[in-house]
């Protein structure tokens, strides 16, 4: 097991530094956070920027030098001229908000935000996807199963961002009309709230809500079909029919014989619903007004910021391949029949 | 999804008189009974006169006109009503719905031909060949997409226009379907009759286009249709974000991204008009290829059970 976890990381690697490549050049070869700079300067003053300026300002970003020279520059950080490049060395490059602003810092700070929405979101998808998924596969073809395999295919059309718009909205009508402030529909948490662990989730809660009902609908249809194939799977398989002719209790069978390896492929899905969330939290992020990666990636893609960029790009993947590689192990844990060697 | 229980009795008769059908007869035969993916096939040729065709006997196109008032409700002459700059929201819609279909088909059919030629590529010539290709396709698939093709669409100078969106969706979307090709090829490979057209003298790309890819084109046809709703959803999402179709060409998310804020008040017709033509999109085409599916599945048999 732990040299098959090994090999694994070992393989994911290469992977990562060729993603880490595609993506450096493609965001060097689409922005030019100089320009951009110089640009919004020349905006602000209204007079040509010297050369002086625009050289300091290459040199700062280290756009003095070719795309090659960058890429190696941003990962090992080895013959930097101003100390704060070099992923290698812990460090995530210069933004162009200006040395006050650490990306890593930054990342670190947001990471946290994103993972709490991601996390609730994906959690709730699930749970609801193994109970809708279960009830139409013990239900199939009843008006319940019909009713639910709708939902899930609306939810499956339904783009996240006009969900989350529509929720937002309705939060706020409900707020209004039962004139309270259940439901907070900007930012992720009161902004200076300090308190224990128990009081700051108290406090985020309201905020949460919303955003992650948003979030959790485009992995639960997915999630929920899934279920339901792999429920009317394992109750059609001889097992189950033989508990079934030994005269165990319909109720019995489901919960202990059939829900248990049901819940095998869903189980190992749910780290890649945690991927996918991910990507979704750009979208709810930014609607919801919340602090997090993803509407960081959003404001960094806007600015031309491209080490902030590449820094969620980096982040992204981790959690990309350390979802499919926990996605695998569990494949393993939970089904006898496979074995790691 | 949609079950005739009951026996066609005319199937009775059939089985006695038998017709010989070939492959895509069957197949459409199948479609045609699967009652869910027939009502989503009208629904969607509906959507499709609605964004290609109507614009030719509607008034107003989805410009700004002075002679249109500003904010009205829904009327004979603005069924859709108008929007706060004085366009035409029925004219707009058309033409939103237009310019995201083109690009979820541009995308579809992109995406499935170089995903289908790189997937049989790589399952025919397996070795080196496919462990190049495939830890291309890894590699694609670890970074998110959204962030990289909006930062490509940011980077376009001039305004953004449906064809560079289509181009940009495109590099990330053939990754399932290669995938998809590529563990068919594996096993139609060792099949006796590529043996053979092997023997007979068949160049590899011979092989590929006329042996290997035909055998796969169940997989690719219900490819295609996820492709079509994966690309309606992504390409909406970036312009919602402003990342995508910029103003004054428009897209259905710049139509919804301009109603923000209105859903519950007066103006509500223009927040849902628009997020009902993408979800009626996406749903139509999942159902179709819902029907393509479990048609073109050789384990199902002719009677739907």
């Amino acid at each position: 097991m732990v040299v098959f976890i090994i090999r694994r990381v070992l393989v994911m690697i290469p992977v990562l530094i060729g993603a880490t490549i595609l993506s450096f050049l493609l965001v060097d070869l689409t922005n030019d956070p100089v320009q951009q700079q110089v640009f919004e300067i020349q905006q602000s003053t209204g007079e040509p920027v010297p050369q002086s300026t625009v050289d300091a300002l290459e040199a700062n970003l280290y756009y003095d030098r070719s795309i090659p020279e960058r890429y190696w520059l941003w990962l090992t950080g080895i013959g930097d001229t101003n100390g704060d490049i070099g992923l290698l060395q812990g460090k995530w490059g210069p933004s162009i908000e200006g040395s006050a602003t650490d990306i890593g810092q930054e990342i670190t700070d947001r990471f946290a935000v994103t993972l709490r929405l991601v996390l609730f979101a994906t959690i709730a998808s699930i749970g609801l996807a193994i109970l809708t998924g279960v009830i139409s596969a013990v239900k199939q073809y009843s008006k319940l199963d019909y009713t639910l395999t709708f939902i899930g295919f609306l939810a499956l059309a339904m783009p996240i961002f006009w969900l989350a718009s529509l929720l937002k909205e309705a939060a706020v009508q409900t707020n209004d009309a039962l004139g309270t402030n259940l439901f907070k529909t900007y930012g992720s948490g009161t902004t200076g709230f300090k308190g224990n662990g128990w009081e700051l989730f108290v406090d985020a809660l309201p905020y949460l809500i919303v955003p992650t009902i948003a979030l959790m609908l485009g992995g639960y249809a997915a999630m929920s079909r899934y279920q339901r194939a792999s429920m009317l799977e394992v109750m059609n398989s001889d097992y189950v029919r033989l508990a079934r002719a030994k005269g165990v209790r319909n109720r019995t069978v489901m919960r202990r014989h059939a829900l248990r390896t049901a819940l095998i492929p869903v189980a190992t899905f749910a780290p890649l619903g945690l991927a996918t969330a991910m990507g979704g939290a750009i979208v709810t992020e930014s609607i919801f007004g919340w602090r997090g990666l993803g509407a960081y990636s959003l404001k960094a893609i806007q600015d031309g910021d491209s080490f902030a960029v590449m820094a969620y790009l980096l982040i992204s993947g981790v959690v990309v391949l350390t979802g499919i590689l926990v996605s695998d192990l569990l494949y393993g844990v939970l089904d006898p029949r496979i074995r790691y060697e | 999804m949609s079950e005739t229980t009951a026996v066609n009795p005319s199937l009775e008769a059939e089985a006695i008189t038998t017709v010989e059908r070939g492959q895509w007869a069957l197949v459409a035969r199948r479609f045609f009974r699967h009652r869910l993916a027939v009502v989503g096939l009208v629904l969607f040729v509906l959507v499709l006169l609605f964004a290609f065709v109507l614009p030719y006997f509607w008034t107003w196109d989805y410009k700004i006109h002075p002679e249109i008032p500003s904010r009205a409700a829904p009327s004979l002459d603005h069924p859709f009503g108008t929007d706060k700059a004085g366009r035409d929201q029925l004219g707009a819609v058309m033409r939103a719905t237009a310019q995201s279909l083109k690009v979820a088909f541009v995308v579809a059919l992109g995406s499935t031909v170089i995903g289908a030629l790189i997937g049989a590529v790589a399952g025919y010539y397996r070795g080196w060949v496919d462990a190049l290709l495939m830890r291309v396709v890894d590699v694609l698939f670890v970074i998110p997409f959204i962030v990289i093709t909006a930062a490509i669409a940011g980077a376009i100078d001039s305004s953004v226009k449906w064809y560079h969106m289509a181009l940009i969706l495109m590099v990330f979307g053939w990754l399932s379907i290669s995938r998809a090709v590529r563990a068919e090829v594996l096993s139609l490979r060792e099949k006796e009759f590529i043996e053979a057209a092997r023997a007979a003298g068949g160049s590899a790309w011979h092989i590929i286009v006329k042996h290997l890819i035909p055998n796969t084109m169940s997989v690719i046809i219900v490819s295609v249709t996820l492709q079509i709703a994966f690309a309606i959803l992504s390409e909406t999402t970036l312009s919602f974000l402003g990342l995508g179709i910029q103003s004054p060409d428009t897209s259905l998310g710049l139509l919804i991204d301009a109603a923000q804020g209105v859903a519950f008040n007066q103006y509500w017709y223009l927040f849902y008009i628009p997020g009902f033509m993408v979800i009626l999109i996406a749903l139509t085409i999942n159902f179709i290829g819902d029907g393509l599916r479990d048609a073109m599945d050789p384990r199902q048999t002719m009677v739907r059970r």
